[in-house]
């Protein structure tokens, strides 16, 4: 679905990619996890065809990602940014559906069955500054899911929510992704929320930065806040990613990987 | 709008009036020059029924819409246009930092000189004058535009000329806005100062010329407050339209009132 080989990139004389390899297969969910100032941003902007990498290579569906597919969707951090206070929610859904060539109505209602799908079936009139910030994430969410990417990109998605509307999110986001069988790349700094909602985990390391390890979180598709969190693999996996992210994940790449897999 | 303010307002303008009036009252000036405040607002309550200053009046609002009209047709594309292009604004930016600040009447004569028709005449230096705002405000909300609103339809896969229209455009238009409200007043000055230097045969500037000649300073003094009093209203209006249309810059901005 997603390969990524060998990706490096630079700003002036700063490297932040230092030749990142990874591929995403149909219907996962792959983390990416790494210390701050790793890059994360920079190799998500660069699947999204937002920016043009130093180089290396991008494939999506078997073609080279050169400007914005076709197909991709992108969730960010600043909801308060990313949507348009100048529409309501049904309308942001419903805006980037103009390219997909459906009428006024047919946008529409896609618009009001992914704010359902959210949790906002009441909502789509209202403006994204009458909203809380879970909600306004939410509207995201769905403006995403309506677009029915073939690859979901987030970008720390619940970075800029309470607690508590995190964990609701996280929840959101795994089921309506197994209801679609979508095919996502998160991005977060959050160790426990890596294992929690990855079929993988990626570890990154600092700058500039490669792949420092590849873990399947081998926890099941069905994840619950507490029970999941409970389960000695979920420790012993949330364990090893922070150790990972924290020594900087030097020279281990294959090993890890290898390492976890027999476990 | 709050109550109080407006009641506050409205005591510091009738207390105004009344010191005018008392000063006039006094025989402190000679009333064949400055009439007293109840002469002027008399004189100006009678022009409401005066077709001859109708007529100017209805003229001079012509101008006045006329010229904001071609403002905003000319100053809103080419502001986005410089907005978009750096290199262009980069280019244009000393002639607009060196135009801008020369007072405007100053190019009356000038375009006095270069124009045989009156209406051009004024419809050139408002649009001169009044341009400078606009082209600024414009430039300025396309600079001030989230990367991240931009980015965000990118993703989507819009091009460039969409992202402007759907996202740079919209979040640009409360700034746009302002430098039209502001351009709204200038062009008001403009308009009647080109009367008053240029002439003509009608325009509330040209009813001031004649009434000052004909030493009816009530008149000329009335028919000015008309014209303070439409340029009040026409801003009234505006900031009440920009307040509507863009509840949510307001809003974000912490600007709601």
């Amino acid at each position: 679905m997603l390969k990524i080989t060998d990706l490096v990139h630079s700003y002036g004389p700063h490297r932040v990619l230092g030749g990142v390899s990874l591929s995403v297969a149909e219907g996962e969910l792959v983390s990416v996890v790494g210390p701050s100032g790793c890059g994360k941003s920079t190799l998500l902007r660069s699947v999204a065809g937002l920016i043009r990498p130093s180089g290396g290579r991008i494939t999506l569906g078997g073609q080279p990602v050169e400007r914005t597919p076709d197909d991709l969707a992108i969730v960010f951090q600043d909801y308060s940014r990313s949507l348009f206070p100048w529409m309501s929610a049904a309308n942001n859904v419903a805006l980037p559906l103009r390219r997909k060539g459906l009428d006024r109505k047919q946008r529409r209602e896609a618009a009001m069955a992914a704010l359902d799908q959210v949790g906002l079936a009441d909502a789509g009139n209202k403006y994204p500054w009458e909203m809380s910030g879970g909600m306004q994430q939410r509207v995201s969410i769905a403006r995403a899911l309506a677009y029915r990417p073939s690859l979901l990109l987030m970008d720390e998605p619940f970075g800029s929510v309470d607690a508590q509307t995190r964990e609701d999110l996280e929840d959101l986001v795994l089921n309506v992704c197994a209801h679609h069988g979508m095919t996502i790349l998160l991005i977060t700094h959050d160790i426990d929320e890596s294992v929690y909602v990855g079929d993988r985990v990626v570890v990154l390391t600092k700058s500039p930065t490669v792949v420092a390890a590849d873990l399947v979180i081998d926890l099941g598709r069905i994840r619950d806040q507490i029970a999941t969190r409970q389960l000695d693999a979920f420790v012993r996996l949330r364990a090893e990613v922070g150790r990972l992210v924290r020594g900087g994940g030097t020279g281990h790449t294959t090993e890890s990987t290898s390492v976890l897999e027999k476990k | 709008m709050n109550y109080a303010r407006v009641l506050r307002g409205a005591a510091g303008v009738a207390g105004f009036l009344a010191v005018a009036e008392l000063v006039g009252l006094s025989g402190l000036v000679d009333d064949r020059f400055l009439p007293r405040m109840s002469v002027v607002l008399g004189a100006a309550a009678g022009l409401v029924a005066d077709p001859d200053f109708l007529a100017d009046a209805g003229a001079t609002l012509t101008v006045w819409a006329l010229g904001l009209l071609l403002t905003v047709a000319l100053a809103v594309p080419a502001g986005l246009l410089l907005g978009t292009l750096p290199r262009a604004e980069a280019a244009v930016r000393p002639l607009i930092e060196f135009l801008r600040p020369i007072p405007s009447v100053a190019v009356i004569p000038l375009a006095i000189l270069l124009f045989s028709d009156n209406l051009h005449l004024k419809l050139a230096v408002i649009v001169y004058a009044a341009s400078w705002p606009v082209l600024i405000n414009t430039i300025y909300g396309l600079k001030d535009v989230d990367p991240l609103a931009k980015e965000t339809l990118r993703s989507f896969g819009f091009g460039p000329i969409p992202v402007l229209a759907r996202v740079a455009l919209p979040s640009a238009a409360p700034f746009i806005a302002t430098g039209i409200r502001v351009a709204s007043g200038i062009a008001v000055i403009l308009a009647i100062s080109a009367e008053l230097m240029a002439g003509g045969s009608e325009g509330v500037g040209v009813y001031i010329t004649e009434a000052a000649s004909g030493s009816r300073i009530d008149l000329m003094l009335a028919a000015t407050l008309w014209a303070g009093l439409f340029g009040l209203v026409a801003d009234v209006v505006m900031v009440a339209v920009e307040r509507r249309l863009f509840r949510w810059h307001h809003v974000r901005t912490g600007g709601a009132r």
